[in-house]
């Protein structure tokens, strides 16, 4: 069973807003970064990074960040997840990182992403951009930058699914068999 | 995904498992390249080096590959342990494991000790070379180092192993390896150090330098062992030198962007000279760095099977 929670158009429109906010919020794009969390994140990273640059005319720099070697699961999980490519191509000390991923959840992974990313360099500061806010947060940790927030049970997933892995934009809510894979992204 | 408790061979691995172990290697690259080249995900877990035969280069490549895991590491050297008061090698081995070890990286004289110890121990066991079996590390980081420059195909390479195949482990694991990935694998050296039978591993073999070198896209050079000289193998060092050594002139058969390989330690102006061996086709300096990233892969994907 599943339900549609967001169209392709929801998407595009709830991704403009927030690059707008992100700009208001930073006075413009002055040391300003973009990081996705592998991989969705890195999808939403990109496509944001277009917007405020079709906005404000400026360039702004996109990596990505792979979190599998930070997770505080690895002892319980039943397989080690796949390790990715971290690639920030520029020094991060003293930028603003708004960090991006697609659905925040426990904070757990937003918790590794901020000590992968306190191992490249020293930002200025990291803010949190997520496109879906599903709640049942482990950890004290709160988005900046929210596209969407959707009340869930724990039963439930929710898939972000993306043009560049090939699939129609939309976001799915799905009722899970199993409550351990949850949130497993 | 790799489903194994212990590494003890590349004979044992599918290609689905070589290729999940350098894709992961790549990732543990971009670490090592970063100002902190260390990372959290193994914390709390405990690697004995259990090593019965000498080495630096391979005891001290796991060492950092651990510690940049966040292990602890134990070096347990023989000659101070109890082994030398004739403690059998299952009982060492258990007591290493009662410490508290995780992982246990073992080398030995004898071919098969890590697949024996495998057997009777709940840690993983990751053979760092047995006897004249094989030394899978080794090979996975070369092949790794050969995608690294000639692209992530290597089915299309004519790979050429040169030196004393009969008595290499890292030959017979490069051979595994290689031709399991699809390259075409040739080995030259003295007809007493290449055993005919290995044409069933699907190689080639050659017995002149000249012949075997033509047109070769990588290199991998070996040691000749000392030891071996005066025992009927090959006639003296210099004799070898002069037939299988790799100077510029034979090296000039090969492709133009050749590599060149080596597993060190290297025996200068006997398998292999200087010029080559510090030149521009020499990838002996990267092997050494590529091998840490690979040690990496394997720990951290034998840390995720369960059992």
């Amino acid at each position: 069973m599943s339900k549609e929670l967001m169209n392709k158009k929801d998407i595009e429109r709830a991704l403009t807003r927030m690059a707008h906010e992100i700009i208001e919020k930073n006075k413009g794009t002055s040391r300003l970064c973009l990081i996705g969390i592998q991989r969705g994140g890195v999808y939403l990273a990109q496509r944001l990074a277009a917007k405020i640059q079709e906005i404000e005319r400026k360039e702004v720099p996109v990596g990505s960040l792979d979190i599998a070697l930070y997770r505080d699961d690895l002892n319980i999980r039943k397989q080690q997840p796949v390790v990715r490519r971290t690639e920030v191509p520029f020094e991060v000390n003293d930028l603003k990182i708004v960090l991006v991923d697609d659905v925040l959840f426990t904070g757990r992974s937003i918790r590794s992403a901020m000590d992968a990313l306190i191992d490249i360099g020293r930002p200025a500061s990291i803010q949190l951009a997520v496109l879906i806010d599903r709640g049942h947060r482990e950890l004290p940790i709160k988005a900046d930058f929210v596209g969407k927030n959707i009340p869930t049970s724990l039963s439930e997933t929710v898939e972000v699914q993306m043009e560049e892995e090939g699939l129609e934009d939309g976001v799915m809510l799905r009722k899970s068999k199993s409550v351990e894979d949850n949130g497993a992204e | 995904m790799l489903n194994k408790k212990d590494l003890l061979g590349i004979k044992e691995l599918s290609v689905e498992e070589i290729n999940l172990i350098l894709d992961t290697a790549a990732g543990f690259k971009d670490v090592l390249g970063r100002d902190i080249k260390k990372v959290p995900a193994l914390r709390g877990k405990t690697t004995v080096n259990l090593f019965f035969e000498p080495s630096t280069r391979t005891r001290t490549s796991f060492e950092v590959a651990a510690k940049r895991l966040s292990t602890d590491v134990i070096n347990f050297s023989v000659p101070t342990s109890s082994v030398v008061k004739g403690e059998s090698l299952i009982d060492t081995a258990l007591t290493v494991q009662a410490l508290g070890a995780d992982f246990i990286i073992i080398r030995h004289a004898s071919s098969g000790v890590p697949h024996l110890l495998a057997k009777h121990l709940n840690a993983s066991v990751i053979n760092a070379g047995d006897g004249t079996n094989e030394h899978p590390t080794q090979a996975l980081l070369d092949a790794f180092t050969i995608q690294e420059k000639k692209g992530k195909e290597i089915a299309s390479l004519e790979i050429a192993i040169v030196g004393d195949i009969m008595h290499s482990r890292v030959a017979k694991s490069n051979i595994y390896c290689l031709t399991a990935l699809g390259a075409r694998v040739r080995l030259i050296g003295p007809p007493t150090l290449i055993p005919e039978n290995l044409k069933a591993m699907g190689v080639s073999i050659f017995h002149s330098m000249e012949d075997g070198l033509r047109d070769v896209d990588v290199l991998i050079m070996l040691r000749i062992q000392m030891e071996r000289q005066g025992k009927g193998f090959f006639p003296s060092t210099e004799e070898y030198f002069k037939n299988w050594g790799l100077t510029p002139e034979r090296l000039s058969l090969a492709k133009e962007d050749v590599i060149v390989m080596h597993p060190g330690p290297m025996n200068r102006g006997i398998e292999i000279v200087s010029e080559i061996a510090d030149g521009p086709r020499s990838v002996i300096l990267e092997q050494v760095t590529n091998g840490i990233a690979v040690r990496m892969s394997v720990m951290y994907l034998l840390a995720g099977v369960k059992r």
